[in-house]
């Protein structure tokens, strides 16, 4: 029988893995439909149908048909685990809107942009631009000093209970994890720790199985 | 009940983001001007409201407040949950999926543009055409998905307006400041959104607020 949810996309995609965190988290039975992004199944009519952006991942839900990797999150949680939204809490929801904002503009572009260049650029053939790296290392370092007193006071981003906003840091942080800059993370007690225990959750672990950090055939057959 | 403070000047289109929500969600509001030019925004009373050191911020009671689209969430979440379609799960999935478009692909684009042909000159620079030309292109690209969105429906999440809409507001009053307008001429119906969105008061209040040109 077919599925009612199903997510499109490359799992190696840290925007792909995100929605699959969430569809994780919240326990809902999904159908993943693989691509190829090496083929350009991204480009063809059928996809820019779903998502006329023509980027993935793409969630259909029953007759609902959803883009952007932190909106389907939100759906899927919205539908599911509302209480990882702050859902009826106004301050709650609040405080989770505000750290998603912040994984967004300002954790994403610098965490993402190393991960590109130390992760992705070797896959990809091309070398690293270091200067970009280093760029992005420094404005990271400030970033994370805003999470580790943040951290210090309250045990997830937006209070005592973890939320979306913990959530949607976790794939672009396992690829980061992964490279030489990890001792960034590592050298912050509070955000160490925050990251440990995401990290240990079953969801995160299942999921990180879908984003191999081996070079090599694997990765490549993928796309 | 107190009105709530939004810290930040109204010349930063992240702060007139949020007045074009609170406005449209009918909040009671003041603004308070940070001068960037003394360091006021990395002063400790205001990284106490904001940890970096940026605007806008938002003070309601004893709720603070940073990210522009988090702080118009919550104008709406609070004064006009219609406008985030709170309590149905399809209509606030696509308005959800329009709030990240608008942030994504949208503003993304634009924000280049804005910072050199407004900014740059402000900081006594010359205006790279090149980063404004290449940011332009994908401009229209997006523009183009957007006319096949408004052609099947009034705005952007539906035929009901929404916070996806209004997100919009800000940065495409600042476009109409830059030689760029033009750049919508191609699209009609993202022209009509954009003329609708106009004629609201809310929107009008906005304008009135920005500094006329650059």
């Amino acid at each position: 029988m077919a599925k009612q949810v199903k997510l499109y996309g490359w799992a190696f995609s840290p925007f792909v893995s995100r929605a699959l965190l969430c569809l994780e988290e919240a326990g809902v039975e999904y159908e993943l439909i693989p691509m190829s992004r090496k083929a350009g199944d991204h480009r063809r009519p059928e996809h820019l149908a779903r998502n006329p952006f023509g980027q993935v991942p793409v969630l259909e839900d029953g007759d609902l048909t959803l883009f952007e990797s932190r909106a389907i999150g939100r759906h899927v949680l919205r539908k599911h685990k509302p209480e990882l939204l702050g859902e009826g809490n106004l301050e709650q929801a609040a405080m989770v809107d505000v750290w998603l904002e912040v994984e967004a503009h300002q954790h994403h572009p610098v965490a993402f942009a190393i991960v590109v260049e130390c992760v992705f650029a070797p896959l990809l053939g091309r070398a690293r631009n270091q200067a970009a790296v280093d760029e992005n290392v420094a404005k990271l370092k400030k970033v994370l000093e805003v999470y580790e007193a943040r951290l210090s006071q309250s045990k997830y981003l937006a209070g005592d209970s973890i939320s979306l906003a913990d959530l949607s840091h976790f794939t672009v942080m396992h690829y980061f994890m992964a490279t030489e800059y990890a001792a960034v993370v590592e050298a912050l007690p509070h955000v160490k720790a925050w990251w440990e225990e995401l990290a240990a959750r079953p969801a995160a672990r299942k999921v990180a199985a879908f984003m191999p950090l081996g070079f090599g055939p694997s990765m490549e057959e993928q796309q | 009940m107190a009105p709530m403070t939004l810290y930040g000047a109204t010349l930063s289109w992240n702060v007139t983001r949020c007045v074009a929500a609170l406005e449209e969600a009918g909040a009671e509001y003041e603004i308070v001007p940070i001068n960037f030019g003394t360091g006021e925004h990395k002063s400790p009373e205001h990284l106490a409201r904001n940890p970096f050191g940026q605007v806008p911020a938002l003070q309601d009671g004893d709720l603070y407040l940073f990210e522009s689209r988090a702080i118009c969430k919550y104008a709406c979440r609070k004064n006009k949950p219609e406008l985030l379609k709170v309590g149905d799960l399809k209509e606030s999935a696509m308005v959800d999926v329009w709030l990240e478009v608008e942030a994504n692909q949208y503003t993304s684009a634009l924000n280049p543009i804005l910072f050199e042909c407004l900014i740059r000159p402000i900081l006594g620079g010359t205006t790279d055409q090149k980063v404004v030309e290449e940011n332009l292109e994908k401009l229209k690209k997006v523009l183009e998905v957007y006319e096949a969105r408004l052609t099947k429906c009034k705005y952007l999440a539906g035929d009901f307006i929404s916070l996806a809409d209004l997100n919009h507001v800000s940065v495409t009053l600042c476009l109409f400041a830059t030689p760029h307008a033009s750049v919508f001429d191609a699209y009609p119906h993202v022209k009509a959104w954009w003329a609708g969105l106009m004629a609201r008061p809310s929107v009008q209040k906005v304008a009135a607020l920005m500094k006329p040109s650059a």
